[in-house]
């Protein structure tokens, strides 16, 4: 799809959250998180029961940090709970269950979820308690663990930069896990820090081609 | 630990590095090497998407867009790019980082690796130090001979969470430097004023020596 209609205000745009729902959350940390929807999600919407895919579950009180003390969070999907000791005790105290996987499987998996491919082989963590319970496949030798995608309702993405159609330009390391969220989710929307116009983002610099996109938000 | 010892293993794991390599730097004790390196050019990757790692910026000069993988402030260096995530670790996979400096909590006889996990503690958190040590083309392990405790980190078997089995290429302690070969690490060189006996008092294995060069410092 492509946003038909110009940015719409966060609350409403994060009204397509419902409780149970698999969110995708783009961010190493805080940088390149979309900090605006998660404050929507947080101060102006119900959902709860939530899996929340992100490479962090934010920091303390910062980020999914403020939906972690509301206790909306159902399990976590990570490479590394640790950056929020909030996180790693609701997991402790049994509050949220965690899934903790290897940080470019855990991107592949996002990819994959994208891109139509139902699962692949990957080398990493075969062996360790992080591959219990997954298929191991020995290819030319080497163990291999059976990696399945990582799909979602809906994903929430930053962008430095989109034009009306929904295209997305992200800057520096800002970039990160979104262009692979805004791929894998069954309704995506992109928070940006400026629109720009149709055709003032050359299309060679493009990293989210409009597709992908069904709704903007404008960061606050 | 002292800081003269961390930036002692920093400097000998630097010299490992050749000009034009491609290098990912794990969090601690290899963060000193890029300070250490000399003339020597290397370019470095951070696996939350950028090759052309720079130092950190100056005051006024603060991008929050550009972090490094232990999400700290860094520049970018003339040529850098920038990528994704999945590309990030597709590199990483894909064989195309030559070396991977990191630190251990223990390192077996037979290379493998543990550095993420404690027993008994909470196991959140990976990142991407699996991807690391099993994608790198050479995999070189910086840290103390002994944990704070006193307890050898050079062990027979892991027994912390494994990384990876038979990932490390290189170990270098204050003490010595290992390097794997066919059947396992071997002794190949003794730094500073060490001693074979020190070594064997420092490490929980039987291990072959085969010293390469008693002065290279």
């Amino acid at each position: 799809m492509a946003t038909a209609h110009g940015p719409i205000e966060p609350e409403e745009a994060v009204s397509a959250i419902r409780s149970g729902d698999t969110v995708l959350v783009g961010g190493f940390g805080l940088v390149g998180a979309p900090l605006t929807l998660i404050d929507a999600l947080v101060e102006r919407s119900d959902a709860d029961e939530l899996t929340i895919v992100s490479n962090n579950i934010g920091e303390p009180g910062r980020g999914l940090g403020k939906l972690l003390r509301q206790g909306r969070i159902k399990r976590g999907v990570s490479s590394f709970f640790t950056s929020n000791p909030e996180a790693v005790a609701a997991v402790n105290a049994g509050e949220i269950e965690a899934t903790l996987v290897p940080q470019g499987t855990f991107a592949e998996a996002i990819r994959a979820a994208g891109a139509g491919i139902a699962g692949f082989l990957t080398p990493v963590g075969a062996g360790t308690v992080l591959s219990e319970g997954k298929e191991e496949h020995v290819v030319d030798g080497v163990p291999h663990v059976l990696e399945r995608p990582i799909h979602g309702d809906v994903a929430l993405v930053y962008a430095a930069r989109g034009d009306e159609l929904g295209n997305l330009w992200y800057r520096r390391t800002a970039r990160n896990f979104n262009p692979l969220m805004a791929t894998a989710a069954r309704v995506t929307i992109a928070e940006v820090g400026e629109i720009v116009p149709v055709g003032q983002l050359e299309p060679e610099s493009i990293h989210t081609p409009h597709l992908y996109v069904d709704e903007l938000v404008l960061s606050r | 630990m002292t800081a003269d010892v961390r930036a002692s293993i920093a400097a000998r794991a630097a010299r490992e590095l050749r000009p034009g390599e491609v290098v990912n730097l794990g969090i601690g004790i290899p963060n000193l090497i890029p300070g250490l390196l000399g003339g020597a050019h290397v370019f470095l990757h951070t696996e939350n998407g950028l090759l052309g790692v720079g130092p950190r910026p100056k005051d006024g000069e603060l991008e929050p867009d550009l972090v490094d993988a232990a999400k700290q402030p860094v520049t970018a260096l003339a040529g850098a790019a920038y990528f994704d995530s999945a590309e990030s670790f597709a590199m990483i996979r894909g064989g195309h980082i030559d070396v991977a400096v990191l630190g251990a909590l223990q390192v077996s006889i037979a290379g493998d690796i543990a550095n993420w996990a404690l027993p008994g503690k909470d196991v959140l958190g990976v990142g991407g130090a699996m991807d690391l040590v099993v994608g790198a083309r050479r995999v070189i392990v910086t840290m103390t001979a002994t944990s704070s405790t006193g307890e050898p980190k050079i062990v027979p078997e892991c027994t912390y969470p494994l990384t990876a089995r038979g990932a490390a290429d290189v170990v270098v302690t204050e003490l010595s430097v290992f390097r794997l070969r066919e059947g396992g690490l071997v002794l190949t060189e003794l730094l500073g004023d060490a001693t074979v006996d020190q070594v064997l008092a420092a490490t929980g294995a039987r291990f072959e020596v085969d010293l390469e060069d008693r002065r290279a410092a």
